[in-house]
């Protein structure tokens, strides 16, 4: 595997220009630059809100610095209330080139367009040569998310990913799972497999945060497509998807945003701190793989039984479909047919190897399915998190 | 001999469909033979026995909510005969 490698040590597995609005007011001509260069793999993000925001503000910082990030265009309206200096000079400090471009002193929408793609296809040729050096899986951070989850999501995909997931932490790398509110039920098993007994302990007072924020939001995370899949409960649900974490000591819980600080498998809190104030914390699948991006994440395992086609912007995302009858359907969608299992043509063991070995090729620089197809999906809204004790990252 | 339906763990009283199932077929696990009193989908779960009201759903070997009727087996098991012992969506999610 070969790395971009960043001035904070990290490396990256892509050397993306990423195009960020600053407001949704930027939207579109931040699309409009971005859009452009599709080829060249520019990427879009960005945060709509105008009011303030710390934690959109930290998120910001960690994807605009990502290792698959080599520059990065911020597009401002230019009265929202986003702290975009302060941003910028994050960015250019790690090394980054990096430029605002202001729709209110730059001409509108075409003056701010012409100039704003003007600089991404110069940008383009400079970061060309950031040197890439040997990457090992010691370098290497992935996400593991399930979306559209039916009866086979738990009996094929998520277990095959959690042998990936002991592979990767067993050769010295690092991985994370997530989605507090799609664990309970799963939460004495988690506390036990904790590296110490504070961090278990941590670990059941997220659960029970998450439990309480979704009886006050009367709402749990399970629904229609969970149910038509033969799913009945969010605890069947829970087990299932807690499979994807497979066998391995759990060395840390983060919250999005904070990057893992040794090798290991975390936890995610993902789930607002301070009781229901914004709603659904996650409201949709994107939202939490944005969340794991912003923690570091290279690459995410996404596991589909129903058939979910997202991709994601800054990380490539690997689709491991569950179900033998959706990857017939959408096999041009999907990365790996873990249905095989179902139908007798597979063992868990050999589709777990299958994706170890598609996450070093990925790592190399071959585009998953989600990618060639250009999806880049990107969600970012508002939430607050206190910050982590120090029994959450024992060292 | 086809297989119909597994049994993910030796304690659950259900199993899961590996496709689907019609009504009045006979379901062959690996060591259990029984009749399908409904359809059972893809994915969905199978009564291995007769289930009291109360009674734990048991799948991977742990408890995946509870049964609020008596279900007898062979009935497919689902959100008209399982209850969550968490949290319950109260919104009608079937379209």
């Amino acid at each position: 595997m070969q790395g971009y490698l960043r001035k904070d040590g990290r490396k990256g597995i892509r050397n993306h220009v990423a195009v960020a609005y600053l407001v949704e007011c930027a939207h579109h001509v931040a699309r409009a630059i971005a859009s452009s260069f599709e080829e060249e793999g520019v990427q879009l993000i960005g945060f709509p809100g105008c009011y303030p925001s710390d934690y959109a503000l930290a998120m910001m910082k960690q994807l605009c610095t990502h290792p698959n990030v080599g520059a990065v265009l911020l597009v401002s309206l230019g009265c929202e209330e986003f702290r975009r200096s302060e941003l910028a000079e994050l960015i250019a400090q790690s090394g980054r080139p990096v430029k605002i471009a202001v729709i209110q002193e730059s001409g509108g929408t075409k003056g701010t367009i012409a100039l704003g793609r003007d600089w991404v296809r110069k940008t383009l040729a400079t970061i060309a040569d950031v040197p890439r050096v040997p990457m090992s899986f010691a370098d290497l951070l992935v996400g593991t998310e399930c979306g559209g989850s039916d009866g086979t999501s738990g009996i094929t995909a998520n277990p095959a990913i959690g042998v990936a997931v002991d592979h990767l932490i067993d050769n010295g790398g690092s991985a994370m799972f997530e989605e507090t509110c799609e664990l309970l039920g799963c939460e004495a098993h988690m506390a036990s497999r904790a590296a110490t007994p504070e961090l278990g302990r941590e670990i059941l007072r997220v659960m029970r945060k998450a439990d309480d924020y979704y009886r006050d939001l009367e709402h749990g995370s399970f629904g229609g497509g969970n149910i038509t899949g033969g799913l009945s409960t969010i605890e069947e649900k829970s087990i299932g998807a807690y499979a994807k974490s497979g066998t391995r000591p759990i060395a840390g819980l983060l919250t999005p945003g904070i990057l893992p600080p040794k090798p290991g498998l975390y936890l995610m809190d993902m789930v607002n701190d301070g009781g229901v104030r914004f709603g659904i914390p996650n409201i949709n699948d994107t939202a939490t793989v944005v969340e794991m991006i912003a923690c570091g994440c290279h690459m995410v395992l996404f596991s589909t039984g129903r058939g979910s086609v997202v991709g994601s912007a800054i990380a490539p995302v690997i689709k491991v479909c569950a179900n033998p009858v959706t990857y017939r359907k959408l096999s041009e969608d999907m990365d790996v047919d873990a249905g095989r299992i179902l139908e007798g043509r597979a063992g868990l063991a050999e589709v777990g190897q299958e994706i170890f070995d598609m996450i070093r090729a990925v790592a190399s620089g071959v585009q998953t399915k989600s990618e060639a197809l250009g999806h880049q999906e990107f969600i970012l809204t508002y939430k607050t998190f206190e910050p982590l004790g120090p029994s959450c990252l024992p060292v | 001999m086809s297989i119909d339906a597994i049994r993910l763990s030796d304690k659950d009283n259900v199993g899961v469909a590996i496709h689907d199932i019609a009504a009045g077929g006979t379901v062959e696990l690996a060591d259990i033979k029984l009749a399908a009193r409904d359809p059972v989908p893809l994915g969905h779960k199978i009564a291995l026995r007769h289930i009291r009201t109360g009674e734990k759903i048991l799948k991977f070997g742990v408890p995946v909510g509870s049964a609020t009727v008596d279900i007898p087996a062979g009935a497919h098991v689902h959100m008209h005969n399982v209850k969550s012992d968490y949290l319950t969506n109260r919104e009608d999610h079937w379209e």
